[in-house]
Parts: C-alpha cells; structure tokens; sequence
C-alpha cells in the first residue's frame, strides 16, 4: 500500500484538479517557483502549470481573499492559500462578509467556489502570532464550509471535494500534519463533507478529535487499551457541514464523551461539539461531557509554556480517566 | 470623439431613469414604504452612465451602498430594483439583499457590498478571471472618495496594476465620507494622485459632465481590452441629498451646495443635446415622460408583488 506525507497528499490533490480542470488555480504569498509555499505544498505546481495558474502575490490578505472572490464568482475555481491561520484575521472582511454572503444576500444568484487553504496549530515555537486555531471563528458565519482534514488520505479527498464544491471552504490543516505519511490510494477518490470518520472503535469512552489532536487521541487510546479501556475516536473531518448522527450515535454507544480540540476552550468548536451532544444525547450519557482543550491563552513561545497550554496525551488520559 | 445620437440619446434616457427613480424611492420612503435606509445617487448620475455607455452586457461591474444608479445604468430592470428596496420576492434578490445589495449576474453586475472599498479586490478578481479566460471584458469598480482610504483600495489596486488587469477603478468623489469632508481625512486634492503609487494612470474629471467621463472611460476601457492594466478615474461630483434618508447634511455649507446644484449634470447635459441638434425640447420632454410612466409600472410593479415567505429567510446560504 501506497504510503505518502499530508504534505504530498495535499499537493497531488491540487494537481489533478488542475489538471482536471482548467479553471482552477492557485493563489497566495510564496506560493510559486521560489518557495513552493511556505510548507511546501505547491512546491513543483508552478513549474508545470506556470506562473498564471500559481500566482504568487504581494503580502496582501485581504485582497488575496478578495480577488479570489472576484474570480470566483465569474468562472474560476481559486484555491487561496494563506500562509498562517492567524493571518486570517487580515482577510476576515472578504471571508466573513463577503465570500460567505455574496451568494445569499444576492438571492442565490452568485456560486462562490472558492478554497482557502491556511494551516493552524501550534508545537513549533512560533508564538502567538503563527499557532492559533481559529476554526470557530469561521463555524460562526453561515455560509462558509469548514474542513479539519487530519491525515493524508482524508487531506487529499476532501480537498478535491473542495475544489469541486460551489461554496466557499475554509480548508484548515495544521502544521504538524504536513510531514506525516499515511496510506493514500493512487487511485481517484473524493470524500464528501459531512460525513464523520470513526478513526479507533471503542466502547467505553467516545473521544471527539479534530486536526493533530486526533493523533493525540490515538496516541492516548492506545495508552489505554493495555489497561483495558476501550476508546473510540470519531474525527468529525468536516465541521461546517457537521456529521451530528456519527457524532451522537458513538456517544450513545458509549455513554461518556470527552472533546479535544486545539483551540482554546471559550465559544470553541469544543463548546459547539458539547453543546450538539447535550441538545442531542443527553439521556445517554453517564457522566458529565468533558473538554480539552487549550487553555484560554495566547500561545506562548518558550517549548515548556507551549507545551503546557496545548493539549497532550496526559490530559487527554486523564480526562477520559476522571469519567469513566 | 462623441458617441453616436443613439448612444447620446441613450446617455440621456439613463441619467433621467436614474434621477427619477431615486426621487421616487425617496417619496416611497416618506411613505413608510421601503424598509431600513437608502443612499441615493441623485446628483451622481453622470459618473455612472458615462462609464457604463462604454461597457458591453458581458462586461462587470461592482457596485456600492450608494448603487442603485450602477445597476440602473448597467441595464438593470427598473421593476425588480425597485421590487428589491421594498423588499419584495420579486426583486433582484428575493428580498434577503435591499437597497445596499443590489445585484444582477446575468447583465455582469456583480452586486453591491455595504462594506466601504470591499468590491475593490473583488473587481480586480473579475479582471483576473478575464485575464485567465482569456476573454476581452472589462471591470469598472466604482466607490467613493471614503473608499479610498481603505486598505482594500491600495491592496487592490496594486494587484490589478502588477498583473495589467483590465479594470477601470472609478472613484466617485462627493466630497464627504458620510459628514466627513476629504480635506479632514486626506492631504491630496485628488485621489487620482495615487494611482502615481502603483504606476497606473489617474485622471481627473469633472464626473457632472456626462461627455468628460464618457471620454476617460473610454480611453480607460480601450487600455484595459488590449490588456495594458487598470485606470484610476475620479469623479469629481456630489450627491444632491445627505448621506442616508436620514441625514439632512448640515455640515456642507449652504453655498457649496447652491453652487454644485448649478453644476447639475442632467440640465447641463439636455442643454449640451439641444444645443448640438441631437434632441429638441419637445423631444427630450417626451423622453422624460416616457421615463416617468416607466418609473410608475415599476413602482406599480414593487408595491403589488409579495413579500417573500417567512421560511424563505433559510434558503441561499449554500449551493
């Protein structure tokens, strides 16, 4: 079985549906011939498919945004790649009001179809300025579509699915996910949203993950699998739109549920996935709804700071521990 | 060189459709018939059709808080802008978009945003939309004078001058940013001295003498087809009434206001047809009327269509 990086996954995507489809292309800071991206996932494409269709820009987010909605909505398919989560913020007019809107307040006439590929997470030292998970900031606009993809197989179907989808995507992977490998098929394959994926069967705990914490959980499941707690570990891959029966139906199975996100815990997706749980599984549950997450926090520098606010196995174990 | 009678004529029917149009919208509003607010383009006429009397139905534009003149002038049907301001299930937008989110793909009118220098990115996309297909359409962005403070103006512009993008960047300069006069916001005269920072041409116009911005336009227009990059034109103007519905505009001093009320650009324009033979009183009289009796079916036309159903508020967020 073919096993290939995240990193590559996310780049063999791209480029079959460059080739699949002339109107896609590709547009962002660094993206082209000289870097490759800042993590290298475009690295190759503009050598093969020129400077045209990856377009490297001026340090401008917000009109790299805004120009992919203006070609968006007149016949292209633009994939935007904003070179860290956190700079979203710089871009958030065009995201939030105007990609996530122009088809509604329009009256339905306008598809915005439309990709913005931006890495979130910390673990790197990179402070507080480049670490952030800021995936509930675009849960919050009716509108966009949000994609936490958290292996190679998953980053290469749903980005394909992506591209083809008529909305505008937040597609958020992290940085930690770039170098690693998994078993991605050479053979043609899409993943529609919405449907969640059960990434370890278990069946005396569910562990709702996204991104890298998905690893985490893994990481802590098998932990625990020696001292005979079954762990079950669903990976919602699409938040926006959301696989609430997965989600739900694990939790009945299981009775307990503990959510771990990367980002921080007040108004997060964490809060979004409780509140789902609550409203939808209540009367299944035999023992409180339990979060981690990070703390409500900047993200500090120093490894001993960082690593203390994010997430870990430990905590992760410990929460599953105080429920069951 | 002068556009054709026809064109000259058409020029003309459009600045009246405009200009009674919003008058109409106006006394609508004074009868509690047209939700939330309006920014009319009455004064702004010229700015828009001596742009869009260049454009071609496949061309684009975007448009502005102040937009129903953009959309009027890009051929916009009458009846369902003015179904769209009362909120009707026949306008442009169904009734989820108003009088700020006018929009109407199928003559390239990419809509209107209410965020001041949104659609300046969003224009210089279109550019390169065109510029990857491979077509020879054209963009005309307009805004105003506030816009150009936004970082959305020089982020754009600048992208559509590095990669030639054929955009005509029309800046409508009424002198105030709601009640904020330019010279408190910027040190320039002229907005189109900017364009000197991303190497792109900037002109001036008189943007109440229909003919001088139909001229630049033109000349913009011709520039961005053979694909040699963007134009900055602005539009010196003003808007006869306050910002919104609600502003009786009593930081422009009295005088300033007579004196650009003289500079009307429709009387001076019938006046200009009149004198070169193109139209006779009677006959631009006539045009008016027949203007008017459009405006009345559109009205007609609003006030008997439906509101749109409760439930319908959940539909067109996604594709």
């Amino acid at each position: 079985m073919r096993e290939i990086s995240y990193r590559d996954a996310l780049r063999e995507a791209l480029r079959e549906e460059m080739i699949r489809d002339p109107t896609v292309f590709l547009i962002g800071e660094d993206i082209g011939r000289y870097w490759g991206g800042a993590f290298k996932v475009t690295k190759g494409l503009a050598e093969e498919f020129g400077d045209e269709r990856v377009r490297d820009t001026p340090i401008s987010e917000n009109a790299i945004i805004g120009v992919a909605v203006g070609a968006a909505i007149t016949g292209m398919r633009p994939v935007a790649e904003i070179m860290f989560g956190d700079l979203t913020a710089l871009a958030m007019d065009q995201i939030a009001n105007q990609a996530a809107k122009i088809r509604y307040m329009f009256g339905g006439q306008a598809k915005v179809p439309l990709v913005i590929r931006t890495p979130f997470g910390g673990g790197v030292n990179i402070a507080a300025h480049h670490s952030q998970s800021l995936e509930a900031w675009f849960m919050h606009v009716p509108g966009l579509q949000v994609v936490v993809a958290s292996t190679p197989y998953d980053a290469k179907g749903l980005l394909k699915t992506a591209i083809r989808n008529d909305n505008p995507v937040v597609f958020c992977e992290h940085k930690l996910l770039y170098p690693l490998t998994g078993h991605v098929p050479e053979e043609e394959y899409t993943i529609p949203f919405g449907v969640a994926d059960v990434k370890r069967e278990g069946t005396d705990v569910t562990v709702v993950a996204t991104l890298y914490m998905v690893h985490k959980a893994l990481a802590a499941a098998e932990t625990l699998a020696k001292e005979g707690i079954s762990v079950e570990v669903v990976d919602p891959r699409t938040l926006v739109p959301l696989d609430k029966e997965t989600i739900t139906e694990s939790v009945r199975k299981t009775g307990r549920v503990v959510i771990v996100t990367e980002d921080c815990k007040t108004a997060g997706v964490s809060a979004e996935l409780a509140a789902l749980i609550a409203e939808e599984a209540l009367d299944y549950l035999d023992a409180p709804i339990k979060r981690v997450t990070t703390f409500d926090v900047p993200i500090p520098f120093s490894p001993p700071l960082e690593n203390f606010v994010i997430p870990d196995e430990k905590r992760i174990i410990k929460a599953i521990k105080e429920i069951i | 060189m002068l556009p054709s009678s026809d064109k000259l004529v058409w020029m003309f029917r459009k600045m009246l459709e405009i200009r009674h149009f919003e008058e109409k919208v106006y006394e609508l509003y004074g009868q509690n018939l047209v939700p939330g607010t309006i920014h009319l383009y009455v004064g702004e006429e010229a700015v828009a059709v001596g742009v869009c009397a260049n454009l071609r139905k496949d061309d684009y534009i975007t448009s502005t808080h102040r937009g129903h003149g953009h959309c009027i002038a890009k051929g916009g049907d009458l009846k369902r802008i003015m179904a769209e301001i009362l909120g009707k299930r026949t306008g442009y937008c169904k009734g989820k978009g108003g009088s700020m989110h006018i929009a109407d793909f199928s003559i390239g009118m990419l809509g209107a945003t209410a965020v001041v220098g949104a659609g300046i990115p969003i224009a210089a996309g279109a550019g390169l939309s065109i510029k990857l297909r491979g077509t020879d359409q054209v963009v005309a962005c307009f805004f105003g004078d506030g816009a150009s403070n936004q970082g959305t103006f020089h982020e754009g512009i600048n992208m559509a001058a590095i990669w030639k993008l054929p955009v005509l960047f029309v800046c409508e300069n009424n002198l105030y940013a709601m009640g904020t006069r330019q010279s408190m916001v910027m040190l320039i005269e002229n907005v189109a001295d900017r364009a000197a920072a991303y190497g792109i041409p900037g002109v001036v116009v008189d943007g109440n003498d229909v003919l001088a911005v139909y001229e630049a336009a033109k000349q913009a227009v011709e520039r961005a087809r053979k694909g040699e990059g963007p134009t900055l034109i602005e539009c010196k103007t003003y808007r006869h009434k306050g910002h919104s519905r609600f502003d009786p505009a009593t930081y422009r001093p009295k005088e300033e206001v007579e004196e650009w009320l003289k500079k009307d650009p429709i009387p001076r324009f019938r006046n200009k047809l009149v004198e070169m033979g193109v139209l006779t009183e009677n006959e631009a009289k006539g045009i008016e009327e027949e203007v008017l009796a459009e405006i009345e079916e559109a009205v007609k036309f609003a006030l008997e269509s439906p509101y749109p159903k409760p439930e319908e508020a959940l539909e067109d967020v996604y594709a």
